[in-house]
């Protein structure tokens, strides 16, 4: 008789695998998308039980939140027809589905393999008492803020270039600069000249 | 039986490959692609944070917060690219994909 | 002086060679002939030191060469009789026949290229001549071939200029395969290749045998049939004589100088100054007698019915080497020796003449063509004239003293090969005296059958073409009688002393004087007939000898096709060396060396790595899978291995 932890651990399990495998095989692109954020919540909670609970949200926030949005962004604006179940995945499910079941199978025999001193449950993993976060944060900015550092300057570097890339210089069509025009002076706009007979104003700057 | 460590290791690896296999199996679009990546990256998180967890070291934690950032830029950078792509190409069918090609 | 001889034409060579375009083409020829004629006088004034006053043999060290181990060559000039001999020969129709050619070749484009080859075989033939060593004469053998397949193919332009000059560059390398081979087994036998040392063991190589694949053969006889092999290649004897007819595509001055003068005679003089060896091998000597005699004879024939001027001319050079041969033959080397001397007046001559007789047809050669010029070019004519009679052997000519004395030495042999060769020669007397006569009333006499057109342009050469022609025209007449009793009478011994060398029994030029009076008045007879002959069949009838030709179609094809020895030998020899070289070209080197080689490696590179494209799909899954493989791979490696 499963104890609650467990089946909890496997209804999240399950579920995330189950929607996992949809993302790659739904047919309508916005189908994977939606099937991806219930992968990530199902995770989420799986961190939960873990005793991870600040990376549990944070997957949620920054996970579901952001990057899985602009997935749905992303998605909805490229004009992407649905395609049917096209013929390359029936060729090649054979032979993908064997390598895929051979590394499944060889992960497993690892990490099976692994000597487990004792197999216990998994205790939350807090430090002397705090919470997950407060632990977390100890840890973060004083040892590893290197690491904080670099992972902020990849995000800088990210956010730029997904600007630059996307960028679009086209030109635009003239517009009237209405308060460029209200703030001529006489000075800008007329320039009295004294011209010798036959000459002309070729060559003489205003 | 009680949930231990190579419950989750399973799990991880299960998604993992699923991830994988979303790669290459698929011929519909490139979407799905930068999606199997997410995946795999996922599962590497349940896989650090499991460790973490198994160890007491919350090294595993800062490890996936780490990934967990590195993952969300390059999904940018990925999709702007795909975006960019996508305005000249007109498609993002995965076979259309081979400009690379030797 | 004796550098000077030797190394001023070759200096002339390469002035005009390598600086003709820059000085011109004047400067070139001027240049040229005046180092020439240094050269022929100083050449007459050894002439005149050595053989005439008996001075003493001169051994003129110029470098040293090759020394390795027991070989030990030097680049020596030897003077002595034989070597003056064929030095004034050399030096003084070359000196003739540059200044000849600053007239005749005054509308060629490429005159220094001309001049500069003419030099250059000059000092090549003045190294074979005056060479030490067997070495040296080799050099110098080859260049004269280099020279004349030089000047053959002058035209270059024309293929069968082309054609005629690698001809004559073959078959001269078959001989020289005879004479490298020669000189392969003197040294193997002798240890040395200095003719000193070479012709001092003679004697003791005479009885000599050595091994070869298993069989004995006799030692000397062997390496002199070798040499004859050589001398017969240069000196056009039947078999290798095909490129001699095909060597008139040259301009006409470079037939007077080698193909009548000097190179031809190249054969002729190995022989003399390996008189030595040849002394001792009897065998060797009936040989070189039978080859010359048929060459004679055979060459004789042909010349009856050529067409071409220079042809018949060069088929009569053909004949007369022959008669040369056939002297060195019966033992009477320095017979050989006078002819050659003659000779080389007469025929350069006659060349030099059927070369005004072109300039002045405007480069028409068929003498079909000709007629009547008699009246047009006459001083051409008398010098035509004066050859013909020098060479048929009109009495007190040259020709009348060496060629009958051949002829009579012949006969003074009494033995069978002597007495064929004997009538072979008498024949070919016939032969001659009724080709040249028909080559002049063919050409000057009779109607002229050219057009009219032609005719209105006949004019008699520039003065710098007829004086050389004067002075050959002098020699022609009166070399023999001033010479005879130096060369083959009664002061021969002192005039020769020792280079050529006769073994004690041999007395042939005493028997000569001994022959019976119908012998001695033979050659005169034929002469006689042959002109009555030619006069009955070209002026009196001309209508005659187109008839016969018809009614003896087939001797008549014979002979015009040379005896078909060149239909024999393209059958045999040309066709399947070409089949072997196109097989081991397309097969040997085509498929084998290079489809193995860089042709097969490269279809390989390109087949393989156009395998490993296909890998390049573009696809990104594709390199994905391919990485999946990898870490599958990788994972399973690790397990098994069983590392940590």
């Amino acid at each position: 008789m499963m104890d609650i932890t467990s089946l909890i651990f496997y209804l999240f399990a399950g579920v995330s695998v189950a929607s996992a495998f949809m993302v790659i095989a739904a047919r309508n692109p916005v189908y994977s998308v939606l099937f991806l954020i219930l992968t990530f919540f199902n995770a989420a909670g799986l961190f939960v039980i873990m005793g991870a609970e600040f990376l549990a949200l944070i997957l949620v926030v920054v996970y579901v939140g952001a990057v899985a949005v602009l997935f749905l962004f992303v998605v909805m604006m490229l004009d992407i027809d649905f395609a049917e179940l096209n013929e390359g995945f029936l060729q090649y499910l054979p032979i993908g589905a064997t390598i895929g079941l051979v590394l499944l199978v060889e992960l497993i025999m690892l990490l099976a393999a692994y000597q487990f001193n004792d197999v216990r449950a998994l205790p939350q993993a807090t430090l002397e008492g705090m919470t997950n976060a407060e632990a977390l944060g100890r840890v973060l900015y004083t040892d590893h803020i290197f690491y904080f550092q670099a992972a902020g300057a990849i995000l800088l570097v990210a956010m730029i270039g997904a600007i630059v890339l996307t960028l679009d210089k086209r030109p635009s069509p003239k517009k009237q600069n209405v308060a460029k025009q209200n703030a001529r002076t006489k000075a800008d706009g007329v320039a009295l000249v004294s011209v010798k007979p036959g000459e002309g104003l070729k060559g003489r700057s205003k | 039986m009680t949930i231990g460590l190579p419950h989750y290791l399973t799990l991880a690896a299960i998604l993992f490959t699923i991830g994988v296999l979303g790669i290459f199996l698929n011929r519909k679009n490139i979407i799905v692609i930068l999606m199997a990546i997410e995946l795999m990256l996922l599962a590497v998180n349940i896989n650090l944070v499991a460790f973490s967890a198994y160890l007491g070291d919350l090294i595993g934690q800062v490890f996936a917060l780490l990934v967990l950032t590195v993952a969300a830029g390059e999904a940018a950078i990925g999709l702007a690219i795909l975006v960019v792509y996508f305005r000249n190409r007109g498609g993002i069918a995965v076979e259309d994909v081979s400009q690379m090609k030797g | 002086m004796y550098q000077a001889i030797i190394f001023l034409p070759l200096l002339g060579a390469l002035i005009a060679g390598l600086f003709g375009r820059f000085i011109g083409a004047r400067a070139s020829e001027i240049i040229t002939s005046t180092f020439l004629v240094i050269s022929a006088f100083l050449s007459a004034r050894v002439f005149y030191d050595v053989a005439l006053l008996g001075g003493d043999e001169l051994r003129v060290h110029v470098l040293s060469w090759i020394s390795v181990g027991h070989l030990s060559i030097d680049w020596m000039l030897r003077i002595d009789s034989l070597t003056a001999v064929m030095l004034v020969v050399v030096t003084g129709v070359s000196a003739l026949v540059h200044i000849y050619s600053i007239g005749y070749m005054h509308d060629d484009p490429f005159r220094p290229r001309f001049f500069s080859y003419l030099s250059l075989f000059t000092f090549m033939m003045l190294m074979l001549v005056t060479a030490d060593n067997f070495v040296q004469l080799f050099f110098g053998w080859e260049g004269v071939g280099l020279a004349s397949y030089l000047l053959i193919g002058f035209y270059f332009q024309k293929p069968s200029a082309n054609q005629a000059a690698i001809k004559a560059f073959v078959v001269n390398r078959v001989g020289d395969f005879g004479l490298i081979l020669g000189m392969a087994a003197i040294y193997l036998a002798m240890g040395s290749l200095t003719f000193d040392t070479v012709f001092a063991g003679a004697e003791a190589m005479a009885q000599g045998r050595f091994n070869f694949l298993g069989y004995s053969v006799p030692l000397l006889d062997t390496i002199c049939l070798l040499l004859f092999m050589g001398a017969m290649g240069k000196s056009a004897q039947f078999l290798l004589h095909t490129w001699l007819p095909d060597a008139m595509e040259g301009p006409t001055p470079v037939s007077a100088l080698i193909h009548a003068a000097t190179m031809v005679t190249a054969g002729v003089f190995l022989v003399a100054r390996c008189s030595p060896l040849f002394e001792y091998s009897p065998t060797a000597l009936t040989v070189v007698t039978v080859v010359g005699a048929v060459t004679a004879f055979f060459a004789a024939t042909v010349g009856l019915v050529q067409n071409d001027i220079k042809r018949v001319i060069a088929y009569s050079t053909c004949s007369q080497l022959g008669y040369m041969f056939v002297a060195l033959g019966v033992g009477a080397y320095q017979v050989a020796m006078f002819h050659l001397f003659t000779h080389a007046f007469f025929k350069a001559l006659l060349f030099l003449g059927a070369g005004s007789v072109i300039h002045a047809m405007h480069h028409e050669q068929d003498m079909r063509n000709m007629g009547g010029l008699r009246q047009m070019i006459p001083f051409t004519w008398l010098m035509m004239l004066i050859g013909t009679i020098a060479l048929t052997g009109f009495p007190l000519t040259a020709g009348y003293f060496s060629k009958d004395a051949i002829i009579e030495a012949a006969f003074a042999g009494q033995i069978g090969p002597h007495m064929f060769a004997f009538s072979l020669l008498v024949v070919a007397a016939l032969f001659t005296s009724f080709y040249s006569w028909r080559l002049m009333f063919l050409t000057f006499h009779g109607l002229p059958r050219c057009s009219n057109e032609t005719l209105s342009h006949v004019h008699e050469a520039p003065l710098v073409m007829l004086v050389p022609l004067v002075i050959l025209s002098f020699g022609a007449l009166f070399a023999g009688a001033l010479f005879s009793g130096l060369f083959i009478g009664d002061g021969n011994a002192a005039f020769w002393s020792g280079t050529i060398f006769t073994l004690a029994d041999n007395t042939i030029l005493e028997q000569l004087h001994h022959v019976p009076a119908w012998v001695k008045y033979s050659p005169l007879v034929m002469m006689i007939i042959g002109f009555i002959g030619a006069f009955y069949f070209y002026i009196v009838r001309p209508e005659l000898p187109a008839a016969i030709a018809e009614s003896q179609i087939l001797l008549y094809k014979f002979l015009l096709n040379k005896w078909y020895v060149d239909e024999i030998y393209d059958f045999l020899f040309v066709r399947p060396t070409a089949w072997v070289a196109r097989l081991l070209w397309k097969g040997g080197d085509g498929a084998i060396i290079d489809g193995l080689g860089p042709d097969g490696v490269a279809r390989n590179i390109l087949r393989t790595t156009s395998g490993f494209v296909k890998l390049q799909s573009g696809y990104v899954y594709h390199y994905a899978f391919v990485m999946l493989l990898g870490v599958a791979g990788f994972v399973t490696w690790f397990m098994l291995a069983g590392g940590h």
